[in-house]
């Protein structure tokens, strides 16, 4: 008589019901490795059932074979989730283990800052540079025949002393420190061909104090245009459109009447803003007009066939109205502070 | 500028309520800026008083006092503290009651002093603003007045006028006189003008005055031009000096900034103001003989009115009699023929000199006066006999003097020419269409001439306006007094650009590339002391200015890292420890033969001779790019340590300065002035020396309050941008799998890694696609005087995936020429 088939329906469902219980409590993989073991392994009870095949009688073994490889087959599923949910449950734990206060990260490389003078002055540069301008350069120490003779100042006329002009030692040999851009007006014609429409950024110099509104050093923006039938309308509208873009839709320009030797009629430019600071008011910026025909002659360009017109303002003064710096001495002492309110934005 | 309201009102339609700023609003329509307004900044009640009777009374200060009983027009007199003496019983004197105030502000109360209520105070004429003098209170018989008790002193005095001050251009000589600015002021307003020197009164008779001899002689004319144009002269006799100035003058010339000085003195002043003519007056006693106007001698002298004697130069113009010199011909008179108190006769000068000899004059013995100012810029030479009869009865008016018929009027105004003035000239300047008419009102309405003809206007101008001469000048009026706001706008379309040039580019994407290395932009100044031209550069010669600010230095700098030190120190003082900065600007490298002697005149192109002279002598000013780092380059932060700045940051902003530009600056070992003698290198692109990297001397760092341990680097940026590469060429890049190997050879020490590296690539050959410096070992296992360099190699083929061996091979060929060449040994 042949002993009974022990692989039943219920002894596999125990065991496999006991497998999933087991791997369903494995709260780690720790303890789901041995329940793995335990359930799984060699001496788990599914593998003693299956070792009991040899038990079952030949007609019995393929139900009962199957009966056992489904049983293994749910257990190694509930154990393949359960494993998938510890690793993920895992990594998350290690991952907010790692958890750092965000804002207290230690910065590798510091960051600097340009010279916000620099910055206005490549942005006015960059704004003329898209109307068809091209920038141009002259020396800081420059001859006075550039800085004065050429530009329409006869030697002895009290607008040469007015100047507060830094002549260089010895006076009889004629350099000074440039004491506006407008030699670049001179240096320009002379070294391009007409028309020229040119923008000329740089450092000029007077022998003024230097306090908060004054000094030695400054910058200023030269701009001058030579072509035919130029008139003292293009130079309105060539200021006009230059502080809109620069200052903002709202910005406008007056001319009043003034006299400089290097052009004629001579206007002082006056900006008008909303927000500047102080209040929506007029600000006297620079100098303007239509380039005297002497300063294209001394070019040797003759004045009835071109004509044309030039502008200076003052970067600095700009910097203050439009960014509200109160004391201009925080534009040449060094402190880093001040630039780096600006970063790389003016 | 400043022109009182009242005194241009009497030449000019200004209403009476019109406020200062109206007034300057006008000005600035027509193009003098505004430059203030000046006031006497006082209040009232402030009255005239008669002093009844006062008690002396010693105090124990050493003063004395007077208490004194004082009408002023009420009912009882007030009783008022005096501290001067000058005074009498019966005086009129000026009284401020309480209420009023001084200028300071200096307000009045009853106030208890010296044991009395003091009810008011009695006032000295510099209190009320009216001169400097301070010898006592004001007696208003010293000015020639005798009011009621309790009358107004302000309106009395004209103390409640106001003068506006505007800024006049240097082409505008005429406009320094009440005068000139009435007339600007019709302009401005469009209402009447009135000429004061139209209407000389007795012009026939000033005309007429003769007798007195002056010549005009001129055998050295600066720029051949005359010294003196015109020379007029009239004499007064029976002038009482001690006569007081009118108050009401005194004011006038007080507002405009003259101060009072005696009748004679303070009328020629007075007549400058209105007219704009400088006149002189001399004591005719003290003259001898008559008058010659002439250029000074070699070695001649003057003393003149400020008491000091001055050595002439033989420019100078002068005004000599039979004696010499006695006056700088349009810039101060000479001390012996000064009117005194006891002047009687009196020569007039009015006379008009050139602009330029005058200048120069001034400028030599730096005596910038309020006759040398308006000659400078030009005086009328037509006003010459108006101002002259003015002085005239000014005196007789109120010096008690008798005009007499000596004098002289010597000299032309000289004729001005008509300028042809194109119909449509203004318009192609302009941008605005004027019709012809309007143009010549405008023209007629400053005073010129106007004659139509059927293609031009010919324009003469005015005597008074000696800068309209071409007729571009004729056109600037035109738009000035039609207004500047009707020029429309219009924007010109300039031919296409070719935007920034390379080195533009460059110099910008450099500063970007620093900047965002870490590095702040800092822009010094360029002046430089000796001893900071010294840090960098020894005793090589600077560029100096010839007139430095007071306290700032005179020499054009050689480095920016003198300057880049000074903001650092700078920096610390104020708090801020970690540092790092840059700069981009030009330094100023003086020549042998820097400038020239003599500049070709303006308005004429020089010839290619001429403009190489200039460029020869324009000192050498190459754009240079300094860092400087100090303290930390990251500060100390949670989980990290501070990590201190050194020579490797100075390297790694010179390594971002090469990545900007497209070029790889190497470093070679080197000494220089200022710099570390073990720390620092030479920069090299297309093997020129282009810069400095390196420690500062500590010495040095400490000398100027920095941390010891300071890097900087200096570069030539322009060299370096010129000798960047313009096209960067491209190498293909292989994709076969790489082979590394590290190679350890052992040195002597003071061999540079960068050479044994450098041979180690040679050797290898070009299987080597990159080299670097991993370790330098000193230590057990390697012998004294001995280094042991580790380099990381990476082999690749362009064709095929190495094998070790071949790898190998190629190290090993490597490590064979270090060993030729260097004497490397190999360590496993």
């Amino acid at each position: 008589m042949s002993e009974p088939n022990p692989i039943t329906e219920d002894a596999v469902g125990a065991a496999v019901e006991e497998a999933v219980a087991a791997i369903a409590a494995a709260g780690d993989s720790a303890t789901l490795k041995a329940v793995r073991t335990a359930h799984l392994g060699e001496s788990s009870p599914l593998a003693r059932l299956n070792g009991a095949m040899r038990q079952v009688a030949p007609e019995q073994k393929a139900a009962a074979g199957k009966l056992v490889g489904q049983a293994r087959g749910r257990v190694n599923q509930a154990f393949a989730e359960r494993e998938v949910a510890i690793v993920a449950a895992e990594e998350q734990a290690a991952l907010l283990a790692e958890t750092v206060d965000v804002t207290a990260v230690a910065r590798r490389r510091r960051v600097g800052a340009r010279h916000p003078i620099s910055l206005v002055q490549e942005q006015i540069a960059d704004v003329f540079v898209g109307m068809g301008w091209e920038v141009a350069e002259g020396p800081e120490l420059e001859s006075e025949w550039f800085n004065f003779d050429a530009l329409n100042f006869p030697p002895d006329h009290p607008a040469r002393a007015m100047q507060d002009t830094f002549f260089v030692d010895p006076v009889d040999r004629h350099l000074v420190m440039r004491t506006h851009t407008s030699p670049v007006q001179l240096r320009a014609l002379l070294s391009r061909e007409l028309p020229v429409y040119v923008i000329a950024p740089g450092r000029v110099y007077r022998s003024d104090e230097f306090d908060a509104t004054h000094l030695p050093a400054f910058h200023q923006i030269e701009g001058i245009a030579i072509d035919k039938g130029l008139t003292m309308a293009h130079l309105r509208g060539t200021l006009d459109h230059f502080v809109k873009v620069l200052f903002g839709d709202e910005a406008k320009v007056r001319l009043r009447p003034n006299y400089f030797p290097f052009t004629e009629p001579s206007a002082e430019l006056d900006l008008w803003h909303p927000t500047f600071k102080g209040g929506a008011r007029w600000i006297e910026w620079g100098g303007c007009g239509m380039v005297n025909p002497n300063v294209l002659r001394s070019a040797g360009i003759d004045p009835d066939e071109y004509q044309g017109f030039a502008f200076g303002m003052g970067v600095e003064r700009a910097l203050m109205f439009r960014n509200g710096v109160q004391d201009m001495r925080d534009m040449v002492e060094g402190d880093v502070r001040f630039s780096e309110q600006f970063g790389m934005v003016v | 500028m400043r022109v009182p309201l009242s005194w241009l009102r009497e030449w000019a339609e200004v209403p009476v309520d019109t406020t200062p700023e109206a007034v300057h609003e006008a000005f600035v329509s027509v193009g003098f800026e505004e430059e203030d307004v000046h006031g006497f900044g006082l209040t009232g009640p402030i009255v005239v008083g008669r002093v009844l009777e006062f008690v002396e009374e010693p105090q124990s200060n050493g003063k004395t006092i007077r208490w004194c009983q004082v009408d002023v027009g009420e009912a009882e007199p007030r009783g008022i503290v005096c501290g001067a003496g000058n005074f009498h019983p019966g005086d009129k004197v000026v009284v401020t009651l309480p209420g009023a105030v001084l200028p300071g502000p200096f307000p009045i109360a009853a106030r208890k002093t010296y044991g009395h209520v003091s009810d008011g105070m009695i006032a000295s004429a510099k209190e009320l603003g009216l001169g400097q003098e301070h010898s006592g209170i004001l007696r208003l018989v010293e000015l020639g007045l005798d009011p009621e008790p309790g009358t107004d002193a302000i309106a009395l005095l004209g103390l409640d006028d106001v003068a506006v001050e505007v800024n006049v251009t240097p082409d505008r000589g005429y406009a320094f006189s009440v005068r000139g600015l009435a007339r600007e002021y019709a302009h401005a307003t469009g209402t009447a003008f009135v000429d004061p020197a139209a209407e000389p009164g007795e012009r026939g008779r000033a005309a007429a005055a003769s007798g007195f001899e002056v010549v005009l002689q001129d055998e050295a004319p600066i720029r051949g031009r005359e010294g003196a144009v015109r020379f007029v002269a009239r004499a007064v006799e029976g002038l009482d000096a001690s006569r007081p100035t009118p108050a009401t003058i005194i004011a006038r010339l007080s507002l405009a900034g003259i101060r009072s000085i005696s009748l004679a003195v303070d009328v020629t002043n007075y007549v400058m103001l209105e007219l704009g003519q400088p006149i002189h007056g001399y004591d005719l006693d003290a003259l001898t003989g008559g008058i010659t106007v002439r250029r000074a001698a070699e070695g001649e002298t003057l003393e003149t009115l400020d008491g000091q004697t001055r050595s002439l130069h033989v420019e100078d113009l002068l005004i000599t009699d039979g004696s010499g010199p006695i006056g700088l011909a349009g810039v101060m008179g000479g001390a012996s023929t000064e009117i005194s108190a006891t002047t009687t006769r009196v020569l007039i000068e009015a006379a008009v000199f050139d602009p330029v000899s005058i200048a120069r004059t001034a400028r030599r013995h730096k005596l910038p006066s309020e006759a040398s100012k308006r000659f400078e810029r030009g005086v009328d030479p037509r006003v010459a006999e108006a101002a002259a009869q003015r002085v005239v009865d000014l005196l007789v008016e109120h010096g008690g003097a008798r005009a007499v018929d000596l004098g002289a009027v010597v000299g032309e105004a000289p004729a001005r020419e008509a300028i042809v003035f194109p119909h449509g000239f203004t318009d192609r300047i302009v941008g605005v269409t004027y019709a012809q008419e309007r143009v010549q009102a405008i023209l007629e309405e400053i005073g010129c001439a106007v004659e139509p003809t059927a293609d031009a206007l010919l324009v003469t101008p005015p005597s008074w306006r000696p800068d309209l001469a071409v007729p571009v000048d004729l056109a600037e009026e035109v738009a000035r007094i039609d207004g500047y706001d009707r020029i429309p706008s219009i924007l010109p379309t300039a031919p296409s650009g070719r935007g920034l040039t390379r080195e533009q580019l460059l110099r910008r994407r450099s500063a970007d590339a620093l900047a965002a290395a870490g590095l702040v932009e800092v822009l010094c100044f360029p002046f430089q002391t000796a001893a900071e031209v010294a840090l960098f550069d020894g005793d090589a010669a600077t560029v100096k200015l010839a007139n430095p600010l007071d306290g700032q230095a005179p020499l054009l700098r050689r480095s920016l890292l003198p300057g880049l030190i000074g903001a650092a120190h700078r920096n610390l003082a104020r708090g801020t420890t970690d540092l790092a900065l840059f700069e981009i600007g030009n330094v100023f490298l003086p020549g042998d033969d820097d400038g020239i002697d003599a500049l070709p005149a303006g308005a004429v192109k020089p010839n290619d001779e001429q403009f190489a002279a200039i460029a020869a002598g324009i000192p050498e000013q190459p754009r240079r790019l300094a860092v400087l780092l100090t303290g930390a380059i990251t500060p100390k932060q949670p989980g990290q340590e501070a990590l201190v700045a050194g020579l490797g940051d100075a390297l790694s902003a010179i390594d971002a300065l090469g990545v900007a530009v497209g070029a790889e600056l190497t470093t070679r070992q080197a000494q220089r002035t200022g710099f570390h003698p073990g720390r620092t290198a030479e920069l090299l692109l297309g093997g020129e020396v282009v810069g400095v990297v390196g420690e500062l001397l500590p010495a040095l760092a400490e000398a100027a309050h920095l941390p010891k341990r300071v890097a900087a680097a200096e570069v030539d940026l322009d060299a370096v941008l010129r000798l960047a590469p313009v096209v960067v060429q491209a190498v293909p890049l292989s994709t076969q799998t790489a082979a590394t190997q590290d190679l350890s050879l052992v040195v002597p020490v003071e061999l540079p890694a960068a050479e044994v590296i450098a041979t180690v690539v040679e050797g290898a050959g070009e299987l080597l696609e990159h080299a670097r410096l991993v370790d330098d070992y000193r230590g057990r296992g390697v012998e004294e005087g001995e280094k042991s360099l580790t380099l990381a190699l990476r082999f690749r083929a362009e064709d095929r995936t190495l094998t070790a061996a071949e790898a190998s091979t190629a190290k090993d060929a490597g490590a064979a020429l270090a060993a030729q060449r260097h004497g490397a040994t190999q360590r496993e």
